[in-house]
């Protein structure tokens, strides 16, 4: 049996399906600290789906996060879930990314890291940004197949993958070659809870960023280096790369490699000029009727 | 200057038709066109779809460029991007939209990476005005891509001043439909790519349609219900009225998740973006992530028991009271005036 090599993208992201007045700055801009932060939940779909693969076909799921050093938080969750090796890429050279750039950044760990991988899983889109965008264009750059919206792996063999994905007005069954990059929706699957055996094991793995807030934790230890050797020992240092690391061109992340930038944000006003106040009376209520009818509404 | 840098709108095409989209698109694309004073051309792939054409000029495009082929006759990412980059590597074109539907945001962003351009998803408004870049330089005319973010909770503008084409998705539903002027004629411009060798293409081996329960898009009425319906039970009295007003029956995204009614009804952000003729909102809160969905209809009202719900700010009509009250005395109204 081929051991497929799966490598999971995931991000970290503020929980905007919850968002609440508290939330917003009165500029307009989102207030993020008043946001829990959450692991993008089509991005669980996309683990479960590896996961899945990994026990019907055999294999590794690697899952990796670009984001700021918070972002070891959905790695940790995803070690919990059952990943295989987790990596973090972070580096300030990468703020003000956008799309293009993040997946630019995406192929070269994938590129460096990873040059014989089979499967790229993603979640269909990050409920901040909403694109989409990310997959297919990542998928591009690695010079690789790509299917979006995935529901679900109909069969797996060493060169090709069938695949079910939904379509505007239906669901198609298609055949892509290996390697290929799928974008899985939230509908494929239910994702898997924390394994008791795991979370214990990996509730306090760190990365580099972590090191000193942890130091006073493990009192044997006095300085980071000792504690990362010592983690690293334990199989719970979680790795960091920066841009240098996965070779990226600095014209091409960040602010300098992306196209598209923000000229304006506004918050949404309610426009509303008032409503007319209808009494929740018979009466009220017919003439309610009368002046719609009036109005030619239907 | 008409000729270069025009307007594109790619014209989606799938089991023999076109697709809403890609003629909504005309609309935007038109007044996009005119003002840039350049012509509005539409993009159309797949096997014997030539046919098209003329109803994308009596829609508002001057030109169509058509890709014809047998071995395009189902959608494929990369032998469809292929087309479009090696088009707009010949023709070079200003402006390049696409539907925000499950092809369209698979296809652009595909073609966006190859051609290392901008792509902004899923767009609910476009204009064109100048843009001065932190930099230092101006540059004119550029194309404002305007959408939604963070859940709707913000409306960003996002531009793209350096790269050509500046290229979006549109959100489907919230462009009208262009009137159809009988008998307009344009220029039909047939285009034949090299597609042999590709790599990474992908194959479809069965279609299946599903046939839509819930048409939210072509209602001229919705009655709609959210998590103040209570119940599964709850929605028949919403549905009830749906029925008496030969209207169809929406829902918000709270009454969907709590499991009162089915996800083909969500309206909003998630859902599907309606403009009806009268949008009634049954116990909806109103939350962003709704209202940018609806709040292009004609007539909102909104019946809720909250005095301070959110939805009362975009209605036209409120009604406070208990919906299970005031929902019957609605009914029993309209049927009255039919006896009567």
């Amino acid at each position: 049996m081929p051991e497929y090599k799966m490598v999971v993208l995931v991000k970290q992201v503020p929980d905007t399906k919850n968002i609440t007045g508290e939330a917003m700055k009165a500029d307009g801009t989102v207030n993020r600290a008043a946001l829990p932060a959450v692991f993008n939940p089509e991005d669980l779909h996309a683990l479960e789906m590896a996961l899945q693969v990994r026990e019907k076909y055999g294999g590794t799921v690697t899952v990796i996060s670009m984001g700021p050093p918070s972002a070891v938080e959905v790695l940790k969750d995803a070690l919990y879930r059952g990943a295989d090796r987790v990596f973090l890429i972070s580096d300030r050279a990468f703020a003000g990314s956008d799309t293009l750039a993040t997946s630019f950044a995406l192929k070269q760990a994938i590129q460096t890291k990873f040059p014989d991988v089979d499967i790229v899983f993603c979640g269909r889109q990050a409920i901040d940004g909403d694109t989409a965008q990310v997959g297919p264009q990542t998928a591009e750059k690695l010079d690789i197949a790509q299917v979006t919206y995935v529901e679900s792996i109909e069969h797996l063999e060493k060169k090709k993958i069938k695949v079910r994905k939904l379509i505007d007005d239906g669901s198609e069954i298609m055949e892509a070659p290996l390697p290929v990059l799928l974008t899985v929706t939230d509908t494929a699957n239910e994702p898997r809870p924390y394994m008791a055996k795991k979370l214990l094991k990996y509730r306090k793995a760190a990365t580099d960023f972590g090191l000193h807030e942890q130091l006073p934790k493990y009192p044997k230890f006095k300085e980071p280096e000792a504690l990362k050797k010592h983690l690293a020992g334990k199989g719970i240092f979680i790795e960091m790369w920066n841009a240098e690391d996965i070779g990226a061109d600095p014209g091409q992340i960040g602010f300098a490699g992306s196209p598209t930038m923000v000229k304006k944000i506004e918050s949404i006003t309610l426009t509303g000029t008032g409503f007319k106040e209808i009494p929740p009376t018979d009466e009220g209520i017919k003439d309610f009727v009368a002046e719609l009818i009036e109005d030619h509404v239907w | 200057m008409a000729g270069h840098g025009e307007v594109w709108v790619y014209a989606e095409e799938d089991w023999d038709e076109l697709k809403e989209i890609g003629i909504e698109l005309l609309s935007k694309g038109r007044e996009l066109a005119d003002g840039l004073n350049v012509q509005l051309c539409s993009i159309l792939i797949g096997s014997k779809v030539k046919k098209h054409a003329d109803i994308l000029f009596e829609h508002g495009a001057d030109k169509v460029y058509v890709c014809d082929k047998p071995s395009l006759e189902h959608y494929d990412t990369v032998k469809y991007a292929k087309v479009i980059e090696d088009l707009v590597e010949k023709y070079k074109p200003n402006i390049v939209l696409y539907g925000a539907s499950t092809q369209g945001r698979d296809l652009a962003p595909r073609i966006a990476s190859k051609l290392r351009v901008g792509l902004t998803a899923d767009c609910t408004d476009l204009q064109i005005g100048d843009y001065k870049h932190t930099d230092g330089n101006q540059y004119k005319n550029i194309l404002y891509q305007i959408r939604p973010a963070f859940g709707g909770n913000i409306i960003a503008t996002i531009v793209s001043p350096k790269h050509r084409p500046q290229m979006a998705t549109v959100r489907e539903g919230v462009m009208p439909t262009p009137p159809r002027q009988d008998g307009r004629k344009g220029e039909v411009v047939i285009f034949d790519p090299a597609l042999q060798n590709l790599q990474n293409v992908t194959q479809i081996l069965k279609r299946e349609k599903t046939e839509k329960r819930v048409n939210l898009k072509g209602a001229q009425i919705i009655v709609s219900g959210g998590y103040g319906v209570g119940s599964r039970d709850g929605f028949n009295i919403v549905r009830e009225l749906a029925a008496v007003l030969g209207a169809e029956v929406g829902a918000s995204r709270a009454a969907v998740d709590a499991g009162f009614i089915e996800k083909d009804h969500q309206v909003g952000q998630t859902g599907t973006t309606v403009r009806p003729k009268l949008y009634i909102a049954c116990g909806i809160s109103g939350s962003v992530q709704h209202r940018a969905g609806m709040d292009q209809s004609a007539k909102i009202v909104a019946i809720n028991n909250d005095p301070n719900a959110p939805i009362l700010s975009i209605a036209h009509y409120g009604i406070i009271g208990d919906l299970l009250e005031v929902i019957p005395k609605i009914i029993e109204d309209i049927k009255k005036r039919r006896v009567d």
